[in-house]
């Protein structure tokens, strides 16, 4: 294939990779935006493959089809709860992708390049591979994080900011170490300790973001994971790798940001790490009597409510409640019930994660509305049930100024006639912040599995 | 352990201390139930009634205190009419009694209680803390009583308590006064609102001016600075100047409003007079006052206790007994008091009682432990108020950290991002060579679609959106497959590794988006 048939090749990927992103903005528009994706990332393999600089198939073919065929089995078998953690990980991967290509890179004596032109070169590859080596141990624990192998809670090293910049200044020097050893074919080593660095930075900064900021730290990754590609765009002086790393990476700044504009954090503080390290006295302790509810007792409040609010939060993932919960919801509406989902932003571990399991449940998608569209209704609500959700019901964050989590846009279910929290245990949530609501005198408690809670609540409605 | 309900011997007392849904309740907690014969019939619960709930009937009382290792009553122990003999008297060593006991106006009667080895818990002895809120009998009555003054009044009233246009004449609402906005002053307000009248509240507590104005009624201010809060939330004697204000704010109300509702106590002393004769004397024919405090003494000076009088044309309601004259709801929320003391006292839900001496809140309500008067406690350290004020002064404390100046007034600093970037571009540019501009060209614009293109997305689809730019960025493949034909083992194992995970990630990314968006289906 001519040099110029792939790069009109490229440019067609590049327009569809365009045009799935903004498809996938709009929820008719979705569906179609995904299969451009796929058709882009189609074009753009092909004609790489079909091109003159490739000349050995075996290798390429076997890893792609072992790699497709790994990732289609993850695709079909990950279950829907378990979506924060899948991508994560696969946020690892194109980071491991970047370190592994800017290496092959380096040591490809092919290469002619001379004087600012190396130089240059030289830069994209180390930017390249420090990228790529953050993303990938950042994504790391960002994995471990969210699937419990390591605890959520921020791990604060005393004068962490300090590190960072000393860690950076020390890049910044083997940076120019590097270059002038690569003049002379050396600067491995500079590369390699480099490498470990960036590793540890990344591991580093993840550490100290605690667990009800994961939603914002899964789509940063998302982000590095695209300045990863475009940094190796540069390295290869390709414009597909370009355009297309620089379209996820932004759009992943972009994501992260409207999360932190949820959450009234800034981004700087969220990525600098640590919860509530900025609050000026200790939060006011939560006192006050916990009020039991059992299952007959909620039916009975369910039957006799007309408008219903259902706010879910992780513990709805954890127990896979969602079908029951969908089971219900049909149930009352067919009662002539108003019931809708209230759903806060950074419910869950990932953004949307709510989202995606109502609607694998098959919850309509027009009951279910966004913080901002269903906060003002409270006040109306007969009921409120809020299953497996802390921090995003948590009164403190509006009322308490030393709130580790004060700011934050809550969902004011206590607004409400009742609420009822479904819980495990009286432990305090990912944030490790007390909830007044819990012993709020409008709530009541239904503690249990909420799965096992809700399967009697649907029984007792059926009955 | 087994349960006894004896008939309230109180001469016109309604109330039992329990009904047929708190009995199957308190079977839930592994306790029996023994209930006297008609004990609930004043108060519509029929024998039959709790049988069905699982209790046991018992003809006669004398076996019943027997048989029962807890007794649950209304009315402290007093002669019984038909046995003869002091209700004490039916008591035995070990036994437990739960009922109203009013140890300090009830002096002899401790001392008859000790003598007997028992261990009686006193319902009106619950310490006023948030979590012994739901075993608060004397709150539940004084709701009852709040809501019954207002019906009591309507009784006696010549009108409507709304406003009405009708074609007979336009009819002005009724104006209500009440004096004591406590649990009993708050119900009241509540229940004459909802008839229609115009409500007016005074308390010598400025902090329930929220509460009073939460119901929508209007809170009387004195022009005059003194705090009535005393501990445990109950009001304290004001000083002589502040009760000559009050005093002349009553008198100009008097003449103004149609109904006067008193709910004035002080514990352990008897009530302020608050409604003078001449008052009563300036009110309007037709008007009426219920005084709820007939008992300990009276807040008007012409009521009597547990009597209707009329003076001057004004009905003076004095009955004591509010809470037994809607003795189905009383009993209702009593026996459920009851039920919650109870189950504070068996915390493994056995159908075994432990009266906990370390928990503050069994502590205050047991006046009787094993014969040993244990009354008074050691007075109640927490209160809801001086917790408020405590919070409010952290505040201020925490403000100044906040305010830190910053190093640069804020129009410098919007432009610093904006200097910085530019300082940058110009380097580049200065230094870069020309293939490195178009590449950098290319970067910057697809930032900025990226940028467009992401800011409308709905928060429905971050998990898909997500999910697919992840596969997009498994772009990455590209930079491999062109490395993978270079020379070189070493070349060829990275590249072809970095092919393998890129490639798991696009099938992964696509396929999961596409798991994902089938599901979103309306």
């Amino acid at each position: 294939m001519s040099q110029g048939l792939v790069t009109m090749s490229y440019i067609a990927a590049s327009v569809l990779f365009i045009l799935s992103l903004s498809g996938l903005s709009n929820q008719e528009t979705a569906r179609r935006g995904n299969y451009y994706g796929m058709i882009g990332m189609a074009i753009a393999i092909v004609a790489t493959i079909m091109s003159d600089s490739v000349s050995s198939y075996v290798v390429l073919i076997i890893a792609l089809l072992i790699g497709g065929a790994i990732g289609a089995k993850a695709a079909f078998k990950v279950q829907m709860t378990e979506m924060p953690e899948l991508v994560a990980i696969m946020h690892s991967l194109v980071g491991m992708a970047a370190v592994l290509v800017g290496y092959a890179n380096f040591i490809d004596p092919s290469s002619a390049l001379t004087g600012v032109e190396k130089t240059i070169h030289e830069v994209e590859i180390y930017i390249g591979i420090l990228i790529g080596a953050v993303t990938f141990s950042g994504s790391v624990i960002a994995f471990g994080k969210l699937s419990g192998k390591i605890s959520g809670n921020p791990v604060l090293i005393p004068g962490r900011h300090w590190l960072n910049l000393g860690l950076l200044v020390t890049s910044i020097w083997l940076c120019t170490q590097f270059v002038a050893g690569a003049e002379t074919g050396g600067g491995t080593f500079s590369l390699l300790i480099m490498t470990i660095i960036a590793l540890a930075f990344g591991v580093h900064m993840v550490m100290a973001i605690g667990g009800a900021d994961m939603p914002v730290v899964v789509s940063m990754l998302n982000s590095y994971s695209g300045w990863a590609a475009a940094a190796t765009g540069f390295m290869l002086n390709n414009d597909l790798l370009i355009v297309t790393g620089a379209l996820v990476g932004s759009s992943g700044a972009i994501l992260s940001y409207i999360m932190c504009r949820a959450m009234n954090r800034s981004f700087v503080s969220v990525i600098a790490g640590g919860f509530g390290t900025t609050s000026g006295g200790p939060a006011a302790t939560v006192e006050g009597e916990v009020v039991e509810i059992n299952v007959s007792e909620t039916t009975a409040l369910l039957k006799d409510s007309k408008n219903i609010m259902i706010i879910p939060g992780y513990g709805m993932a954890v127990a896979q409640a969602q079908h029951t919960v969908n089971e219900i919801t049909k149930l009352l509406n067919g009662k002539g019930k108003n019931v809708r989902f209230g759903i806060h932003p950074v419910a869950g571990r990932m953004p949307g994660h709510m989202n995606v399991l109502l609607a694998e449940a098959k919850v309509p998608y027009d009951v279910v509305f966004e913080m901002d569209e269903i906060n003002d209704d409270f006040p109306n609500t007969d009921v409120t049930i809020v299953i497996g959700a802390n921090d995003i019901v948590n009164p403190s964050a509006l009322d308490d100024p030393n709130s580790p989590i004060a700011g934050m846009p809550v969902l004011e279910c206590w607004k409400g006639e009742n609420t009822i929290v479904l819980k495990r245990s009286m432990a305090s949530g990912y944030a490790g912040v007390d909830n007044p609501l819990f012993v709020h005198e409008k709530t009541q408690m239904l503690f249990g599995d909420a799965n096992t809670s809700l399967q009697a609540v649907l029984k007792e409605l059926q009955d | 352990m087994k349960i006894g309900i004896p008939k309230e011997v109180h001469n016109g007392e309604a109330r039992v201390a329990t009904t047929p849904v708190i009995v199957e309740q308190l079977i839930k907690l592994g306790f029996s139930v023994s209930v006297e014969a008609g004990a609930g019939k004043a108060a519509n619960f029929s024998d039959k009634a709790y049988k069905d709930a699982g209790a046991s009937i018992n003809k006669s009382a004398e076996k019943l205190w027997a048989d029962a290792d807890i007794i649950f009553k209304v009315r402290a122990p007093e002669l019984h009419p038909k046995l003869k003999v002091d209700e004490v008297e039916l008591l035995s060593k070990g036994k437990h009694l739960i009922s109203f006991i009013w140890p300090a106006q009830n002096e002899d009667l401790m001392k008859r209680l000790a003598a007997k080895k028992v261990t009686v818990l006193g319902m009106e002895c619950v310490p006023r803390i948030s979590r012994a809120q739901k075993c608060d009998a004397l709150s539940s009555m004084a709701n009852i009583a709040g809501y019954r003054a207002v019906v009591e009044a309507a009784q006696h009233f010549g009108r409507f308590f709304t406003g009405q246009i009708t074609a007979a004449g336009k009819v002005p609402p009724a104006k209500v006064l009440v004096i004591g906005a406590g649990v009993a002053g708050l119900a009241a307000i509540g229940a004459a609102k909802s008839m229609g009248a115009i409500v007016r509240s005074f308390d010598t507590r400025p902090e329930v001016k929220e509460q009073v104005e939460s119901m929508d009624a209007e809170f009387l201010m004195l022009d005059f600075e003194e705090d009535g809060a005393g501990s445990g939330g109950y009001a304290k004697t004001m000083s002589k100047e502040f009760i000559a204000a009050e005093m002349d704010l009553f008198a100009e109300q008097a003449k103004d409003v149609d109904i006067i509702i008193t709910t004035a106590l002080i514990p352990g002393r008897p009530a302020p007079e608050l409604i003078t004769k001449e008052m009563v004397a300036s009110m309007k024919p037709g008007s009426v006052i219920v005084d709820l405090a007939a008992e300990q003494g009276g807040n008007c000076k012409l009521s009597e206790a547990g009597k209707v009088v009329i003076k001057n044309n004004v009905s003076i309601i004095g009955y004591t007994d509010l809470p037994s004259r809607m003795a189905a709801q009383s009993s209702q929320l009593y026996g459920t008091n009851l039920r919650h003391l109870l189950t504070e006292l068996s915390p493994e839900k056995n159908g075994e009682i432990d009266v906990n001496m370390d928990d503050e809140m069994i502590r205050g309500a047991t006046v009787i432990k094993e014969g040993k008067i244990t009354w008074p406690p050691p007075p109640p350290t927490l209160s809801a108020a001086p917790k408020a004020s405590a919070k409010v002064e952290e505040s201020p404390a925490a403000e100044p950290i906040k305010e830190k100046k910053p190093l640069l007034p804020a129009s410098v600093t919007q432009f610093i991002p904006l200097i910085l970037g530019g300082a940058a571009l110009y380097m580049v540019g200065a230094s870069a060579p020309a293939s490195f501009m178009t590449h950098f060209t290319v970067f910057v614009l697809a930032c900025f679609i990226g940028y467009q293109v992401i800011w409308n997305v709905s928060a429905s689809l971050h998990t898909p959106l997500m999910s697919v730019t992840n596969a997009i960025s498994g772009i990455i493949v590209i930079g491999a497959l062109v490395q993978i034909s270079s020379p070189g083992f070493m070349i060829t194992v990275l590249s072809g590794l970095a092919i393998l995970i890129a490639s798991i990630n696009i099938a992964g990314g696509f396929l999961v988006t596409r798991r994902m968006l089938e599901m979103f289906k309306k």
